[in-house]
């Protein structure tokens, strides 16, 4: 029959490129490779940093060295040697005080081939970008609007000279610099990243943006994000990262922390699309991630991500509800395929009274992924009357692959109130079926079936996001049914 | 409008259909009936293409054309429609995306641009009138904690949406009350006309005192053992199965 089978699927899968694998020859600086306190000091003295940033730096490295690579993640890689990585890496024209014009032209084409073009981000409206490749923050668009409702949104080194009283105060709260192995190491080596600051009462009238790149081969990425929304502020930020096609696994290791001071409420939205390795599971990058937020009292924060990229994703974003009534949530979809493998989940710690949070998490896994989701809820003494509900989906292609569950509760008030639910199933041959004699072929109908799955969780994007992370989904598990 | 000739199909193995011929020209109604396990669902998955059943002999035509070596999906976007007896769920797709999706990937494979939204919305509303349906129902999960009524009208929804040239409706009458099944029927009917066709798979003669039979066929043991009109049904009603058991031998 001429029918598109699975092995069509499969054949087609195996041969999709990654769409955002090419390389840009952009005239760059980059530091040797090998990490030691000179080299921390080179970054700090490169970015013109206080003294006080450069003893923050030493004192996280000097942690770090005294620590071991953490084993407990259900992932299995070959331990990168960071002592073979470059730890600073900037195109050469990135100026400080940047405008677009500044701008090297062949990063700006690069923005383009991604999908991103800055030209037009000046004239969209409701999107405020800040752009990220390799070690630098290399353009920021709307600072003028954001600046007169008192919002400051710019690069972290920027806001290190800029605004230190605030970096200073919030730096390092939520995440501390020996939080764990890869927090430590981004504490003393970061480069960039974005800083946002949300006055009193202020609604951000548009979405913040940040798009990390890396582009140099054998460099790592360590950007740093630190957004406070001050006493009943709320902002929406998203979050997008690409990588080149690379046969060697490159390195990111990001720290985000949020601070949602009384009554604020932060919406952090991230699609991450790194390189995921070809294949054969050879290349691609690891993706080892912290991010935390505090909340106040009132306060709500709710991150969502969809991951798609990586050949290995080591990431948690928590909430830790401080304050009484507030509110965590987190939505997640996680998307593995071929022989990436993902370990991703939440905490939520809750310490004040009637704080609430839920977690909804969607795996998908395809090829010959591993997918897990690692979840924990801990209700403190303190925080009576608090609810949790978690949710865990999790949807399988084919027999080659796995989803795992690991969902720790640790309740010491017995008011508290938590629900779990877990749900595994498998695309079935019925559904296509189905599908196929209403006339819908077999790749479309999975998309339409992932993307139900997915719903709940995509609902929770940023409109344009969506159908940015709807697109995503369908290319990164076309064929996979099985 | 639709042709089988000398139709043989097995499924691991066990042959199910053994040499099925039945026309049905546009414009009728046809009922098959017979026996639990003679072949009758066989018969509509395999029109419909379903490729867990191996075809060993015979064609299947469609307006001239033989469609038994093309997808499912090929099937339905020249004309063939399954209302399936037991419709599948698709959590987190609605009602209204699902027929959207269908609608459009017919129309591309044809050739033609996308519906355009508002056309689609009206004709949404118009074939969802005729089926008596609740405006809530379409933004509900496909089939997702439908009752079996709900299920079999959504069936006969997408086949209005749709507007199939053979239209098979397998087992449509299991699962639902007189309400649902007057209300189905009378949609099946509104439905037909000179230029389409209907094939009614049932067990029972009841759905056929709603859907008139122009031709009434007794599948049995993967043959069809006798053909008549819409008086066969109600004789069978009345003597069972065995009588015509009792007159083959």
């Amino acid at each position: 029959m001429a029918k598109y089978t699975e092995d069509d699927l499969k054949v087609e899968l195996e041969n999709k490129e990654y769409e955002y694998g090419f390389y840009t020859e952009l005239d760059s600086e980059t530091f040797p490779v090998g990490l030691n306190e000179d080299i921390i000091r080179a970054i700090s003295q490169k970015k013109e940093e206080p003294q006080w940033m450069t003893d923050w730096r030493i004192e996280a490295f000097r942690a770090w060295q005294e620590m071991e690579e953490p084993e407990w993640a259900n992932v299995q890689y070959d331990k990168p040697d960071f002592q073979a990585i470059s730890y600073y890496s900037a195109p050469k024209k990135a100026d400080p005080n940047k405008t677009l014009d500044d701008v090297d032209p062949e990063l700006l084409a690069m923005y383009k081939k991604l999908g991103i073009s800055i030209d037009e981000q000046k004239k969209m409206n409701n999107i405020a970008m800040d752009i990220v490749v390799d070690s630098v923050s290399v353009a920021t668009t709307f600072k003028k609007t954001l600046a007169e409702k008192g919002i400051i949104f710019m690069s972290i080194s920027e806001a290190i000279k800029e605004h230190p009283e605030l970096v200073q105060k919030y730096l390092g709260t939520v995440v501390p610099q020996k939080d764990n192995f890869y927090a430590a190491l981004n504490s003393a080596v970061f480069s960039d990243g974005s800083f946002c600051y949300i006055p009193k009462g202020v609604k951000c009238p548009m979405e913040l943006s940040t798009y990390f790149r890396i582009n140099q081969a054998g460099t790592g990425q360590f950007e740093r994000t630190l957004l406070i929304a001050d006493e009943g502020s709320y902002v929406s930020y998203l979050e997008g990262c690409t990588a080149p096609s690379r046969d060697e696994n490159q390195l990111h290791a990001a720290v985000v922390e949020l601070i949602a001071l009384d009554d604020a409420e932060i919406k952090y939205s991230t699609v991450q699309n790194w390189y995921p390795g070809n294949k054969e599971g050879k290349g691609g990058v690891f993706n080892f991630v912290t991010k935390r937020g505090l909340c106040e009292k009132n306060a709500k924060i709710s991150w969502t991500q969809v991951e798609t990229g990586s050949a290995v994703t080591w990431k948690y974003p928590s909430c830790v509800l401080k304050g009484d009534n507030s509110i965590g949530e987190f939505y997640s979809i996680a998307v593995t395929n071929n022989f990436q493998q993902a370990d991703t989940g939440t905490k939520m710690i809750h310490l004040g009274k009637n704080t609430k949070s839920t977690i909804i998490s969607k795996g998908i896994s395809a090829g010959k992924s591993q997918n897990s989701y690692r979840g924990l809820v801990r209700i403190s003494a303190n925080a009576d009357n608090a609810r949790n509900f978690s949710q865990c989906d999790s949807l399988l292609m084919g027999n080659n692959c796995g989803a795992h569950t690991f969902p720790y509760i640790e309740s010491k008030n017995a008011s508290a109130k938590i629900e779990h639910e877990a749900t595994t199933s498998k695309i079935g041959e019925d559904q296509v079926f189905y599908c196929n004699q209403r006339g819908i072929p077999t790749e479309k109908a999975i998309a339409l079936i992932v993307n139900g799955f997915s719903k709940e969780v995509l609902n929770k994007l940023p409109m344009e996001f969506a159908v940015e992370a709807q697109k995503l989904l369908e290319i990164s598990l076309e064929g996979s049914v099985g | 409008m639709l042709k089988i000739s000398n139709l043989h199909a097995s499924v691991e193995d066990k042959d199910i259909l053994k040499g099925i011929n039945l026309e049905i020209k546009a414009g009728e109604v046809h009922a098959i009936m017979g026996p639990n396990g003679a072949g009758k669902s066989t018969l509509s998955s395999i029109i419909a293409g379903n490729e867990n059943y191996e075809v060993s002999e015979g064609e299947i035509l469609l307006e001239g054309e033989d469609i038994s070596e093309l997808a499912p999906e090929e099937r339905a976007h020249k004309g063939v429609f399954l209302s399936f007896q037991y419709p599948v769920e698709i959590p987190g797709v609605s009602v209204t995306n699902f027929i959207k999706t269908a609608i459009n990937e017919k129309r591309k494979a044809n050739g033609q641009e996308e519906m355009p939204a508002n056309e689609m919305l009206k004709l949404i509303r118009e074939k969802s009138e005729l089926l008596e349906m609740d405006r809530k129902f379409l933004s509900r999960s496909l089939n997702e904690g439908f009752s079996g009524g709900e299920k079999k009208r959504n069936e006969i929804f997408q086949m209005a949406m749709l507007e199939p040239k053979i239209a098979i409706l397998d087992e449509t009458d299991s699962g639902l009350d007189i309400d649902a099944l007057r209300i189905v029927a009378n949609g099946v009917n509104k439905l037909k006309n000179e230029n389409n066709a209907v094939l009614v798979i049932t067990h029972y003669q009841r759905l056929l005192d709603y859907i008139i039979p122009d031709f009434v066929h007794v599948l049995m043991d993967g043959k069809i053992v006798k053909s008549g009109g819409k008086e066969l049904a109600i004789e069978l009603e009345e003597k069972g199965y065995d009588w015509i058991k009792s007159e083959l031998v």
